[in-house]
């Protein structure tokens, strides 16, 4: 082999390393105004009485105070559903499954992972809205229970895997029956961790929008109807302010709800960052 | 075994069994939901420009052909930058390791829509009175059919770079779990024979994460197939073929948000079979991410 010559070698080493700074540069760069925009129009926006006021067509004040209550709802609705059946089908795949059976369970959770949320939308509404006869907050809830599933099923499994055998072994010496070893002793010594996942998972799906186009919808009223009626969400009111409306009012009010959510879902994250202290994707 | 070790272990198997129901039901439903499409313009269905609503006529190819143009070149866009971005990472000071890393993980949690809504309010004009006008006329590249003559600002390029902005921090952070995992006494090695840091990136560092890193391009690949709101916004929404990069077009899950709640009829399993072409290429996405990302054989012994 011909050796290339070192100056060669260090002139393509610099030339790499100044891509890398420049690709660093822009996408920070990109992310900061993304960041700064948002921060900028949204605090435009914001005061007390837009936080507690409920939304309006164009021409009354309006808040967003209707759409916080409605994310909020729709977010625990969904949270109720899917963190209980997550959690156990965790268990199940860390602590029971082995071989053919387990890798299919396993399979079919990563790749609902990767299932377009939109169509997890249409799902819905043919599953629930259509046969119910009436768009609704808890259609909207199960929509994102199902986006919430897998993600807290391989968080739990990951997680759960970590926990030494030795302390699942010490547990069964004392005579502890299986559900209570995994339960008293596996689940409580990584309870951060499982937490952590499921913060992550309720923070990713607060912001989520395609998934409630068609089955929460939007209303302009306070939370009337949970099980029976459309209901209000921030992600769906900044997409009807902003894509079927041509004033600029209702453009600020877009901004006020885009900061209103960046926070909570940036809140949700970085709390749990700090306060529990470990990493999950 | 005891009653009740039995019945929590049921329970768990039920739940974990839940994962394969949902996505059967899923995938028999937008099938069963699309079957009239399907019966009516077969796999042509696929190839056909059409979609009109008054003479009954739907094709997939242009919100098809939106949806991958779309999505290639966010790819292009946010691949390069990432690896370097994930790359630098692996060797900068912790501090700033630490404090980039964690930026890089809250972006990755930013809603979509943000996303959108800054293309439509902020990058689209901005596009619109200072970007394209350099480049289809000051450079004249307008001439040419890849970028074309007409620009608003709204369009292919735009929906791709927004698609890019928002997949680049979630491709830092997977690419740079993945070089995370390089052993450092290979990396030291490389350096100790005399190695430059490219060329330890690429000999060393590259091909021992190869397929983490195919992994998690794919998985960026498969989050700007099926986004909606980040496209929506700024993609044109047009049922038409683009003309050129600049040109307004639309994706298949932008048709979906758009059409969906008017539709009947013919037009929704129409809708219904866009989804299920969807559907089908994320799964074929999912596979091949499960089969890159999977442990070699000799790994797992």
């Amino acid at each position: 082999m011909k050796p290339k010559s070192l100056r060669k070698r260090k002139f393509l080493n610099l030339a790499s390393e100044v891509f890398s700074l420049c690709a660093i540069a822009v996408a920070v760069s990109a992310m900061a105004i993304i960041l700064a925009t948002v921060a900028y129009q949204g605090w435009h926006a914001l005061s007390l009485d837009f936080l507690l006021r409920r939304s309006a067509p164009y021409g009354a004040q309006g808040g967003i105070g209707n759409a916080i209550l409605g994310t909020i709802a729709i977010t625990l609705g969904a949270s109720v559903v899917a963190i209980p059946l997550a959690l156990l089908a965790g268990i199940y795949l860390s602590e029971y499954a082995h071989g053919k059976l387990a890798c299919l369970l396993r399979f079919s959770a990563n790749v609902l992972m990767g299932v377009p949320s939109i169509l997890v939308g249409l799902f819905i509404y043919t599953a629930v809205v259509v046969p119910t006869g009436h768009f609704s907050g808890m259609a909207g809830s199960l929509a994102l229970s199902i986006l919430m599933f897998p993600m807290i099923l391989r968080t739990t499994e990951e997680i759960l895997r970590m926990v030494p055998n030795s302390l699942r072994e010490s547990a069964l010496a004392l005579g502890m029956s299986r559900p209570r070893a995994i339960l008293g002793i596996v689940c409580r010594s990584a309870a951060p961790g499982l937490l952590t996942g499921i913060l992550m998972a309720v923070a990713r799906v607060s912001g989520e929008t395609a998934p409630l186009l068609f089955t929460a919808l939007f209303a302009d009223s306070w939370l009337t109807g949970y099980f029976t009626q459309p209901t209000p969400s921030l992600p769906v009111l900044i997409t009807e302010y902003t894509t079927n409306s041509p004033f600029a009012s209702m453009h600020a009010a877009g901004w006020g709800a885009s900061l209103a959510v960046m926070t909570l879902v940036l809140a949700i994250n970085l709390s749990t960052r700090i306060f529990l202290g470990r990493k999950v994707r | 075994m005891k009653r009740s070790d039995f019945l929590f272990r049921l329970l768990c198997l039920l739940c974990a069994a839940l994962a394969a129901a949902i996505l059967g039901a899923l995938l028999f439903q937008m099938t069963a939901a699309s079957l009239d499409a399907w019966k009516r313009f077969g796999l042509a269905f696929l190839f056909s420009s059409q979609w009109d609503p008054a003479a009954e006529e739907y094709g997939a190819l242009v919100p098809l052909a939106g949806t991958l143009l779309t999505t290639g070149i966010a790819l292009l866009l946010a691949v390069p930058p990432a690896f370097a971005a994930a790359n630098f990472l692996l060797d900068a000071p912790k501090g700033l390791a630490a404090i980039l890393g964690n930026a890089i993980d809250l972006l990755a949690a930013i809603p979509s829509v943000i996303y959108g809504m800054w293309g439509l309010f902020v990058l689209a004009p901005f596009l619109q009175q200072h970007i394209q006008p350099f480049l289809a006329d000051t450079l004249g590249l307008g001439r040419f059919s890849l970028f074309g003559a007409e620009y608003n600002g709204f369009g292919l390029l735009t929906a791709g770079l927004i698609l890019a902005l928002m997949i680049l921090p979630f491709l830092c952070a997977t690419m740079r779990d993945v070089l995370q995992m390089t052993p450092p006494v290979l990396r030291e090695a490389a350096y100790g024979m005399g190695c430059t840091k490219r060329e330890v990136t690429r000999d060393v560092v590259i091909p021992y994460g190869f397929r983490g890193l195919l992994g998690s391009i794919f998985i960026g690949l498969g989050r700007a197939l099926g986004e909606t709101m980040a496209v929506l916004f700024v993609i044109g929404n047009m049922m038409e073929l683009p003309k050129g990069l600049f040109g307004s077009t639309t994706t298949i899950a932008a048709t979906l948000a758009n059409n969906f709640a008017e539709a009947e009829g013919l037009q929704r399993s129409a809708l219904f079979a866009l989804g299920v072409t969807l559907l089908a290429i994320s799964l074929l996405i999912q596979v091949a991410v499960q089969l890159l990302l999977r442990k070699p054989a000799a790994e797992k012994r």
